[in-house]
């Protein structure tokens, strides 16, 4: 900004000048925008900005989050901070994994016509088609591996012309995916055993009274693990 | 950010710091040889800290005029908040009829409240008579950021009793003993729990993939990718839909509400679209609003959510509760210095668990990579402006290279992309391979260290108001490690919920009141605080001075 040098957007069709270089969501607040919606974690997690936009003289709407995307001259932009994608609910532990339930929960899965309008809108590049064909064929694991970077931001809900929630289907396959096919970890179960059975009541209590020089002597020789030994 | 717009870009950089990433790639073969910097000692750490953090700069904090905690010590920017007068006027609230009421009111959105919430459900509480608000959405968090991962000593050459003695080392053994003891004896539970929730931890052959954390002496960092915060805030907020607990977005609380006996006793909420207020009454309150990012404090950027303006802090302690260790704050060591668009937001430990390590602009390793946090920052802001050995950026930013090269050269071609998505495809947005060229970085307000005062249940000093996550103060000390924030929002949000589902068993609201408010309010003027400043915030205001000054408010 310290030369001046600004570029022109639009938005929602009004054109404001803004500092070139700057993130949608930066450009928005200098014009004058103070969010209440479409401002989230502001680092590109948690989904609430999702913007449409359309640059001069392109024919195709591009899908961006507003606080990673950079302006642009030219740009024609608004934000979709909510999606109305009813989501259906259900009891994890009664799903069984080996039937399809994401067929039986969302049917308009089947709907998909292979179109890949949802791919393109992803702003996090997920293959979003593939995981609904996925998705069809009830194959969790691949759902899980496809959707795993979703921030669940909508914007493919938004433009499928099946109506599917894609969204929704992924979040559900995960986590059937998670207690279905990846047991929990021995040495975590055994751990539990340890403590229900007050196997570290003592070394706590020691700690817990012992005084500051105490902790520091411990602390100071204290074995650190190399990560050859976690390899070994 | 003209400056790097109009310089020529090669894989994202100007000449001038690609000349500096020659030299980092020079030395990279033999600092692979050698391994990182030795550890510092006890007595290396507390020099840089002294010389070099920020936390130690005596003229950016002041003692507190008034309050439960009058006197405690702590940045400008919080004190301002604490010493500042009520948003509604008392006497233009009616309390004799509240718009709601339930038995378990939660503040908050993040991972904290949807615990708590979880839990008194799972206590008995009907779901009708819970109720989450939030200032944004359910999600707008946090937790929901946090990318490296969750401790909990698991593993068989680990105990909780080890990690204990890590969080105490780490904060200066300042933390309170009785809070670690419950944040590292829960630990395993927790990750049990969500593993029944179904939530996708990194494992290889049926174990946990561990790593280390800055400060850690063993290897329990549990991790979802470099999207951990964000699987398993997705995951309990699905759950929390599944169960059918209500929740109420955009309505910030604004005040708290006592009874006549001085419990705890709901809220006053402020709807951000419609802007009309609501009396919520309530048998427990349950305080998860998270910290304080955005108050930006000493002018540092943030890794923070929009709405992490210490709310809920403020409210409690109009309402009586003390508040500990507000005058320590976590910069993260390594917040991104370039490109300036993305200034301060959160460059992983994890990329430093993996193996990048922190190199100055001549290339040379400077510190040991997984120093405590406080120790880290101090270390690299050292490099830069007591060393002069930063790089500086077009926009006259300085950082230190992370050499992020570095993890597949350790690992194999392909780890850094499929352990770390997420910073990977930061980066990648602005032209930046982290697999071919090392990052910018400098330290980032990252962490609210302090906060209210709990009991290892989750009580506060009032009755029927109790708090966990951020915005409580205690289980850190004066330095959180990595990967204990996502575990002390699991301990202390199962704590905080179970303790008011069990209160709002034998507890009922018997009138409610704003006294307490009014009593802070002849204390502030018994203090001389002028009537100019108001609190809570809700949000930041980000929008350019000339339009603020030329706002005018007729609607």
């Amino acid at each position: 900004m310290d030369d001046g040098k600004m570029t022109q957007i639009y938005i929602m069709g009004k054109a404001y000048d803004v500092p070139a270089g700057i993130t949608i969501m930066d450009a928005m607040e200098y014009a004058g925008y103070r969010f209440t919606r479409g401002a989230g974690c502001r680092s590109g997690f948690c989904g609430a900005c999702g913007t449409v936009y359309r640059k001069d003289g392109e024919y195709r709407l591009e899908f961006a989050l507003a606080c990673q995307e950079m302006v642009e001259e030219g740009m024609h932009l608004t934000q979709l901070p909510f999606t109305p994608a009813p989501r259906v609910s259900y009891v994890l532990d009664e799903l069984d994994p080996y039937e399809n339930v994401l067929l039986q929960f969302y049917p308009e899965i089947a709907r998909c016509v292979s179109c890949n309008t949802c791919t393109k809108a992803c702003p996090q590049d997920i293959e979003v088609m593939d995981y609904i064909q996925a998705a069809l064929r009830g194959d969790l694991a691949r759902v899980a591996e496809l959707s795993f970077d979703c921030i669940q931001c909508g914007l493919c809900a938004m433009r499928c012309p099946a109506d599917i929630k894609h969204y929704h289907v992924a979040q559900m396959a995960r986590r059937l995916h998670g207690v279905s096919a990846s047991p929990e970890p021995e040495h975590l179960t055994a751990r539990l055993q340890e403590l229900d059975a007050g196997a570290h009541t003592a070394e706590l209590d020691e700690l817990v009274n012992m005084d500051v020089d105490g902790l520091k002597a411990r602390y100071a020789t204290r074995k650190v693990e190399t990560a050859s030994e976690e390899a070994s | 950010m003209n400056g790097e717009r109009k310089a020529k870009l090669i894989g994202g950089y100007p000449a001038a710091m690609r000349e500096s990433i020659k030299k980092v790639e020079a030395t990279r073969k033999q600092r692979l040889q050698d391994g990182p910097p030795a550890p510092m000692s006890a007595v290396q750490r507390e020099e840089v800290l002294r010389e070099w953090h920020p936390d130690y700069k005596a003229d950016k904090k002041r003692d507190l005029l008034v309050g439960p905690s009058k006197g405690a010590r702590m940045p400008h920017e919080v004190a301002d908040l604490l010493e500042a007068y009520p948003l509604v006027d008392s006497r233009e609230i009616d309390l004799s009829k509240p718009n709601l009421d339930v038995q378990v009111l939660i503040l908050g959105g993040g991972g904290a409240a949807s615990v708590a919430a979880l839990f008194a459900q799972y206590e008995g509480i009907p779901t009708d008579d819970i109720l989450m608000v939030t200032k944004l959405r359910h999600g707008d968090c946090n937790s929901i950021m946090a990318q490296g991962g969750i401790q909990a000593a698991d593993r068989e050459p680990d105990s909780p009793a080890i990690h204990y003695l890590d969080v105490l080392g780490g904060g200066h053994y300042t933390n309170r003993p009785e809070l670690v003891r419950a944040l590292v004896t829960d630990g395993p539970m927790m990750i049990d729990w969500h593993e029944k929730l179904g939530a996708l931890y990194d494992k290889v052959d049926g174990r946990y993939l561990e790593a280390h954390g800055g400060g850690t002496s063993r290897m329990r960092m549990h991790s979802a990718k470099d999207y951990t915060g964000m699987e398993l805030m997705r995951v309990l907020r699905d759950e929390v839909r599944n169960v059918g607990i209500p929740v109420l977005e955009f309505a910030p609380a604004v005040e708290l509400l006592l009874d006549e006996t001085g419990n705890a006793a709901g809220a006053i909420l402020f709807n951000l679209e419609t802007e009309e207020h609501m009396v919520v009454r309530a048998r427990a309150t349950v305080l998860a609003t998270g910290g304080f990012g955005r108050l930006h404090i000493q002018g540092y950027p943030t890794t923070n959510h929009y709405g992490a303006t210490a709310d809920g802090l403020i409210l409690a302690y109009r309402a009586g509760a003390q508040i500990i260790d507000m005058d320590s704050v976590q910069y993260h060591p390594t917040g991104v210095a370039y490109p300036a668009a993305i200034l301060g937001q959160l460059a992983t430990e994890k990329l430093r668990n993996q193996g990048a390590e922190p190199v100055n602009a001549n290339g040379e390793a400077f510190v040991y990579p997984l120093e405590p946090r406080d120790v880290e920052a101090a270390a690299i802001i050292r490099e830069c402006y007591g060393r002069d050995n930063g790089m500086t950026t077009p926009s006259e930013i300085r950082g230190v290279w992370l050499d992020t090269p570095m993890i597949d050269a350790i690992h194999g071609a392909g780890t850094l992309k499929s352990r770390l998505a997420a910073m990977w495809m930061m980066w990648n947005r602005h032209g930046i391979d982290i697999t071919a060229d090392p990052a910018l970085v400098f330290p980032t307000l990252h962490y609210q260290n302090g906060g209210v005062q709990i009991d290892a249940y989750g009580q506060t000093d009032v009755p029927g108001l109790f708090a966990g996550g951020e915005v409580a103060g205690g289980v850190h000390g004066k330095n959180r490690l990595m990967g204990n924030s996502l575990l002390d929002y699991n301990v202390f949000g199962r704590r905080a919920g179970i303790s008011a589902a069990t209160w709002a068993k034998d507890h009922a609201a018997q009138g409610l009141s704003l006294k307490h408010v009014d009593a802070y309010v002849d204390g502030l003027k018994a203090a001389g605080v002028e009537p100019t400043r108001k609190a809570p915030m809700i949000l930041p205001d980000y929008r350019r001075e000339a339009v603020r000054t030329r706002r005018l408010d007729v609607l």
